[in-house]
């Protein structure tokens, strides 16, 4: 076990507004953290951190050997093994599903034509929809394209998998064919943070849960205990608001 | 002394050679200022999030310095009357080089003239066009491209690029359309467009009703066919 993501008493800040404080905090490999707590307590500008779509404002971020901010003209190499699924699944609406996926393995990976479209076809397969690979964004179901965007996130076949909320913007209903593809990522082994509300998918699937509050950490444990026994007065208020 | 059709069919030879030199100044205008106002535009937008972030390393000078150039260009343009712009490349201009540098004689024909202040003020409006379709990229879709690692040129040419050209073609089509019309101020400078052509025609046989209708019909003309191209090309291609 090796650490993939440290955390150095990390501050960010947007202008006066601090978001997170003083963070200490390091991912294993192979973990999957979960990522829970009120909205506004930071776990979102914390994960967005992870791939340097917010820069931290003070103390250090390493991921995959690379140290933020000092070494930021590098996050290029860093976005290259950290793949991203975002809450509005942010699909490019002028691909096809397909094109979508092969994407990242051709420009970023400088795959040929034809080898990035059999990966995105074997992703597209593993996410159950090669049927369908040739449809534009528009004509899927939301719960549809957040796979597709699974399956874009994994193509370039990254270290580490952040997912942001990525069952917030779905119906009950498709949200359980989303969680079953993150359950399958994570039994790959891959190292996961996931920011969610979905404590099924947390104690399922989870190795460590993360409860953020006022830009802290607040808790740090297995998901199983903490969501069997909440110590804090805090969690367990929360828990009670998620409806768990 | 009513509608005389025998006066339209005459002026025609006339009016057809004024439309050509008018189509010609307009496309090679359209796609000038098409060059141009997209530079003009990603200049207006450097460092801005919509194309990727703000850092810019040792080059967030750069950034800034053309973004400033960019919004004197397009407020110098859009703030002056184009007539006044033809007649500053065709009359002053010359005067200008001869005060500055001492060379005497240099100057634009006509035509070149028309062309120029066709590309410089249909530039200065598709920048704005630009700027405002990159801008309506949904900053989720920009953070996504962003996130796979992807560079900020390809970024900008995969993902930036196609959608905002999508959402620019209503707005561009309107802008070809104006410069096919403001074409006929080159009146001013004795361009023989098709305004020129009537114009000339209708003071040598007095026939006002006949000439400026056939003159109308000929713009109608061809501001129809701009107006089906553009059509034909938004529907073929195939976004949301």
């Amino acid at each position: 076990m090796s650490a993939l993501i440290e955390f150095r008493d990390v501050g960010k800040s947007f202008g006066p507004v601090e978001v997170l404080h003083n963070i200490d905090l390091t991912i294993d490999q192979g973990e999957v953290v979960v990522l829970v707590g009120p909205s506004g307590s930071g776990k979102s500008t914390l994960l967005r951190c992870i791939n340097g779509l917010e820069m931290v404002t003070s103390g250090e971020l390493v991921v995959d050997g690379i140290h933020l901010p000092r070494q930021k003209r590098r996050i290029r190499e860093v976005r290259q093994e950290v793949g991203m699924v975002f809450q509005l699944f942010h699909l490019f609406p002028h691909m096809s599903a397909l094109d979508n996926v092969a994407f990242g393995p051709s420009k970023v990976r400088s795959m040929s034509r034809e080898e990035a479209h059999d990966v995105a076809h074997d992703l597209l397969k593993k996410v159950g929809l090669a049927d369908r690979s040739h449809h534009y964004p528009a004509e899927l179901s939301g719960g549809q394209q957040q796979r597709v965007a699974i399956a874009r996130a994994l193509a370039i076949n990254p270290k580490i998998m952040l997912f942001d909320e990525p069952t917030s913007a779905l119906d009950p209903e498709l949200r359980e064919e989303v969680l079953n593809v993150m359950i399958a990522v994570a039994e790959q082994g891959i190292t996961m943070v996931v920011v969610t509300h979905e404590m099924s998918f947390a104690s399922k699937a989870g190795s460590r849960l993360l409860f953020m509050d006022a830009g802290r950490i607040a808790e740090d444990g297995d998901p199983q205990t903490l969501l069997r026994n909440p110590s804090s007065e805090r969690l367990q208020n929360f828990l009670q608001h998620v409806g768990y | 002394m009513g509608f005389e059709f025998k006066y339209v069919v005459e002026s025609i030879p006339a009016l057809l050679q004024g439309a050509k030199l008018t189509w010609y100044i307009t496309i090679i205008g359209i796609v000038g200022g098409l060059a141009l106002g997209t530079l003009a535009g990603l200049m207006r937008l450097a460092g801005t999030p919509a194309v990727g972030g703000a850092s810019y390393g040792h080059f967030r000078w750069l950034a800034i310095a053309s973004q400033k150039v960019a919004i004197g260009y397009i407020e110098l343009i859009r703030g002056t009357p184009i007539i006044v712009q033809a007649m500053f490349i065709y009359f002053a201009l010359p005067m200008l080089i001869e005060v500055t540098t001492g060379l005497k004689g240099i100057r634009f024909d006509a035509l070149t003239a028309a062309i120029i202040t066709i590309i410089i003020n249909a530039g200065a409006y598709m920048a704005e066009i630009v700027r405002g379709a990159v801008q309506s990229v949904n900053k989720g879709l920009v953070e996504a491209g962003m996130a796979m690692g992807i560079s900020r040129f390809q970024l900008i040419t995969s993902v930036i690029g196609p959608i905002a050209f999508k959402r620019a073609i209503p707005p561009l089509g309107n802008q070809f359309i104006i410069s096919l019309k403001d074409t006929s101020l080159f009146i001013v400078i004795g361009v023989g467009e098709l305004t020129r052509q009537g114009q000339e025609i209708m003071a040598s046989n007095f026939r006002a009703l006949e000439i400026w209708s056939a003159v109308a019909v000929c713009y109608l003309i061809m501001t129809t066919a701009l107006a089906l191209s553009l059509k034909f090309m938004e529907r073929r291609i195939k976004i949301l």
